[in-house]
């Protein structure tokens, strides 16, 4: 029996996947995404240590006590050894009680709605998720911004999340954690880039028809660029009020990004505290799908 | 109102080929079968024999028999979703969203109810009553029920496919999507009433096998006498006692939301969207160890068997097993890292999950000196007992991977995550699905399947498994979200294609699973096990003959070690001789068989697909049909039929023939 060769090749693949050619949690562009990545690889290794002598022991065993193996030395009544019983409880133990101190402490550290250690006051975001696009709001510029996230590099983030439908996930995966949008709350969320570049986005939670179309591009640019970006985005686009803001209620997929010279204040506090109607949902039982443009 | 609800000709998708042509080619298949049975005259037989039947054999391999019919349900979906990912690079595929939806709600829904949850109960039904030395479960009538309710539940799904639509918020319906304003078809109808009535069969099997196993045992089997199967069967069906009343809650919850405009899980009026997802987790979480416990009992089967040696560590393997299923109640928040909890309930629940890992790993290790020193034979459940560990060994790290807060901020509903509970559910469950039904195969039916063609389909189920999804964990690294119907990543298609090749040969490895049933069932005459032990076993259920008569054990078997049958065997090899003289033959009593399981389905597939279309007098018409067979049943006056002692006599003397034959030839040799 060649029971070596496949289950090799299978781990191989296996093995290949999780170091394979990934660009995205795998080429971090902020702090948040390269703590995460420090955590997974050094969590992986702790482990591969213990499981791959496992799978290789597992193969070895069962290969050397074939029943044709004549030099096998046979033991049928070994069935107890207080110091294997011993040894099989506290390997994985141990393995456990240091995953678990990574796990407590960078839970703590890495936890979404932690400040991220900087000098520079960090830029407030809210962000909506609609039936399916995203609102971007900069309440301290006084605009807003669809299915477009833009960014200065360096500068901490502090994104306050929350959906005016149904619930969605927000993950730029180059960025770092993800946190869901839930109507009626407000997550906290701090990201920061560290480096220019367009970073893709998306939800990672099933939201209706228009869920895969829910993408958004995240430009991280140098401050000077970010201002310029604001003051063009004032000048020109939409108002975002009541009306506005119900029009975007209605479902619709593949909006193409646009921005609002001005926000009406107070708007993302009103949709969390519900007191603007929420997402209407599909209309006459079929679901809408008006592409919607600028 | 309308007389039928809101049933009209526009349930039926006439402007969608797809699952038109494919409902009505089951329509049709199931209707040339159901033909072919009256023309053959099969009906009676079967009515008789199966549909009535309240032996827990029976009921099992009919458990088993819907397990993979729905197997290959469940199979086609997962190629339509491979395919359309393959496709779908910035386009729109084969599969428009609202279907695409439908495929992967039903794939998850019908894979873990239909599938995972059948087999497992399936093999514990064959298998648990004959290892335990006993004649059939404490109730068998309404071991019935459970099975015809599951069954029911499976068609109400099935039924979906060409009646209305199916739910599309994926397997676990989330609020506020599976509200009524968000879903206002009848999908996620059809998945709560399917679910509700299966869910109940499934909680009186839960009922029933506790009781089964604290109740009912051979004189002698002390708790640590049981086999290794049996104490994953009661720790499952613990679990299923306890946790599936909260899944019927919580969907009886979202119905009333749905159905008389009640606000638990809306986010308005006061509703809230997270206890939906607390409440499904709490039992969403302990529902993954009711599958995999009794798999892990079955690979602790077969692993002894098939090295000639006890399971190394049998009472570690009893700690690990219970601890596992006390500790599966407390980590259900690790479905929810990425929902705001904070640094201290994410540490707390993500350590909780990580202590699981080590009774896991334990009974790994225990796996491994089972084989150590052992005389290791390897037939294909061997095979599949080893590629379970291999493989799981990875799925289980991913798992404990995910269960560290930070990682799974950047892993949570990516691929990555699908890859990792495909690992465990294909690696472990199903895989241990496939192991127990080649070993107990023979038990059930009296002949031994095919090994070659066996052997192959293993290799190709791993090979196949490892392609389909190694791509996965390598997709979520790279920031693939799971359902997604289209995407915009060129880079994302390579491994897309690789994944859709996995699923071909998985393909192959099933077909070549179905020619091994035909080809066996066709040579079954050479393949016959009259000694009713063909692996060399070790615990009760070889210690009679293959097929069981009815009552299982003429004599039931009186225990005084851990591997009973094994004890005996060596004793009369030793002597060249069985060691017990025939006994004294009586009348044994078993319980009739019953049509109330059958009719009671019956009724209920009528009130859930009536609820599901608001065909309030059908529902009425439903409801009355089965409280009214519970009262039939309720009234009956003979519920025992008595099988003679001669009758005993003959089947037991035969199997003792055949028996005392093999002892001498293995005394010889």
């Amino acid at each position: 029996m060649g029971a070596g060769i496949p289950c090799a090749l299978g781990l191989a693949a296996a093995l290949g996947g999780l170091a394979g050619c990934g660009r995205a949690e795998l080429e971090p562009a902020g702090p948040v995404s390269a703590a995460e990545r420090v955590i997974l690889f050094d969590s992986l290794a702790i482990m591969l240590a213990i499981v791959i002598p496992v799978i290789v022991l597992t193969i070895a065993v069962a290969w050397w006590f074939r029943a044709s193996n004549r030099r096998a030395r046979r033991l049928p009544e070994f069935v107890y050894s207080g110091r294997i019983e011993l040894l099989v409880w506290s390997i994985p133990t141990l393995v456990i009680v240091f995953l678990g101190g990574i796990g407590w402490i960078s839970s703590h550290e890495l936890d979404p709605a932690r400040p991220l250690p900087s000098r520079i006051r960090p830029l407030d975001i809210q962000v909506v998720s609609l039936d399916w696009k995203w609102l971007f709001i900069y309440p301290d510029q006084g605009i807003a911004s669809v299915n477009r996230l833009v960014v200065p590099v360096g500068v901490p983030l502090h994104l306050r999340l929350t959906s005016a439908t149904v619930w969605n996930a927000f993950w730029v995966p180059q960025l770092g954690s993800m946190l869901y949008c839930m109507h009626g709350m407000a997550g906290t969320l701090y990201l920061q880039a560290d480096q220019t570049g367009v970073f893709p986005g998306g939800s990672a939670m099933i939201s209706g028809d228009g869920f895969a179309t829910m993408n958004f591009d995240t430009e991280a640019v140098p401050d000077e660029r970010f201002t310029s970006w604001v003051r063009e985005a004032r000048t020109g686009g939409p108002v975002l009020d009541g009306a506005a803001y119900r029009r975007l209620l209605r479902q619709s997929m593949a909006v193409k990004p646009y921005t609002y010279r001005s926000v009406e204040s107070g708007l993302f506090e009103a949709i969390v505290l519900e007191k603007l109607p929420p997402g209407e949902g599909p209309r006459n039982g079929l679901p809408g799908v008006r592409p919607e443009g600028g | 109102m309308h007389l039928l609800g809101k049933l009209t000709w526009q349930a039926i998708p006439f402007d969608q080929p797809l699952p038109l042509i494919s409902g009505a080619a089951v329509i049709v298949v199931a209707l040339a079968v159901l033909v072919w049975l009256l023309l053959k005259g099969h009906v009676p037989y079967l009515w008789r024999e199966w549909i009535t039947s309240v032996d827990h054999k029976r009921i099992g391999v009919m458990y088993c028999i819907l397990a993979a019919v729905m197997l290959l349900r469940g199979f086609i979906d997962a190629i339509m979703m491979r395919v359309q990912q393959a496709l779908a690079l910035h386009g729109a595929g084969f599969l428009p969203p609202s279907h695409f939806d439908q495929v992967f709600s039903a794939h998850g829904t019908i894979m873990i109810f239909f599938v995972a949850m059948p087999f497992v109960i399936g093999l514990m039904n064959l298998v648990v009553p004959l290892q335990l030395g006993v004649r059939d479960v404490a109730f068998p009538t309404l071991n019935s029920v459970s099975f015809w309710l599951t069954a029911a539940g499976a068609l109400l799904v099935n039924l979906s496919l060409v009646v209305g639509e199916f739910a599309r918020t994926g397997w676990l319906p989330y609020p506020p999507l599976s509200e009524l304003q968000y879903s206002p078809g009848v999908g996620v109808d059809y998945y709560c009433w399917a679910l509700q009535i299966s869910g109940i069969g499934t909680l009186m099997t839960g009922i029933n096998f506790v009781t089964t196993i604290l109740k009912l045992r051979a004189p002698g089997m002390h708790y640590t006498r049981m086999p290794m199967f049996c104490w994953t069967a009661l720790a499952s069906n613990l679990l299923i006692v306890a946790a599936f009343p909260i899944l019927t809650a919580t969907l009886a919850m979202l119905l009333l939301d749905r159905y008389v405009g009640f606000h638990f899980f809306t986010d308005t009026a006061g509703g809230n969207s997270m206890m939906f997802m607390n409440l499904i987790w709490a039992w969403g979480h302990p529902e993954v160890y009711i599958l995999v416990l009794p798999a892990f009992g079955i690979y602790s089967e077969v692993v002894p068997t098939f090295s000639s040696k006890p399971l190394f560590g049998y009472r570690s393997m009893i700690y690990a097993t219970m601890a596992i299923c006390l500790i599966s109640f407390m980590v259900w928040l690790h479905h929810f890292f990425t929902m705001c909890a904070g640094g201290d309930v994410n540490g707390f629940f993500g350590i909780m999950s990580m202590i699981i890992a080590v009774p896991t790993g334990v009974k790994i290790f225990n796996w491994l000196f089972t084989m150590y020193g052992g005389t290791v034979r390897f037939t294909s459940p061997l095979l599949w007992s080893i590629g379970f560990i291999v493989s799981f060994a990875i799925g289980g790290m991913t798992g404990v991977l995910l269960a560290v807060p930070p990682a799974d901020f950047q892993l949570h509903n990516s691929l990555f995550l699908v890859a990792h509970f495909h690992n465990v559910i294909i690696t472990g469950v199903l895989f241990a699905a496939f192991a127990g039904s080649t070993y107990w195969f023979p038990k059930a039916f009296g002949f031994v399947l095919d090994e070659r063609l066996g052997k192959w389909a293993f290799w190709l189920w791993l090979i196949g498994f490892w392609v389909a999804w190694a791509p996965g964990y390598a997709l979520g690294l790279e920031g693939m979200t799971r359902r997604l119907q289209h995407y915009d990543r060129a880079d994302w298609q390579p491994m897309l294609l690789v994944a859709a090749a996995g699923v071909l040969i998985l393909l192959v490895a099933i077909l070549l699973q179905i020619a091994q049933l035909v080809v066996s069932i066709r040579s079954r005459e050479k393949r016959r096990d009259v000694t009713g032990d063909p692996w060399d076993g070790r615990n009760l259920e070889w210690a009679t003959a293959s097929p069981p008569p009815p009552f299982n054990f003429a004599v039931l078997p009186n225990v005084s070690d851990q591997e009973p049958y094994w004890d005996m065997k060596l004793r009369a090899r030793e002597a060249g001789q069985l060691q017990t003289s025939e006994p004294h033959y009586e009348p044994i009593a078993m319980p009739r068989n019953s049509p109330t399981g059958f009719v009671c389905a019956f009724f209920s597939v009528i009130t859930g697909f009536s609820l599901i279309w608001h065909i309030w007098w059908l529902v009425i018409v439903g409801l009355a049909g089965a409280y009214a067979t519970f009262v039939v049943f309720a009234w009956r006056d003979h519920d025992e039929a008595l099988i003679p002692a001669e009758e005993v006599a003959r089947l037991d003397r035969a199997n003792r023939t055949a028996r005392s034959a093999a002892v001498q030839r293995q005394a010889v040799t």
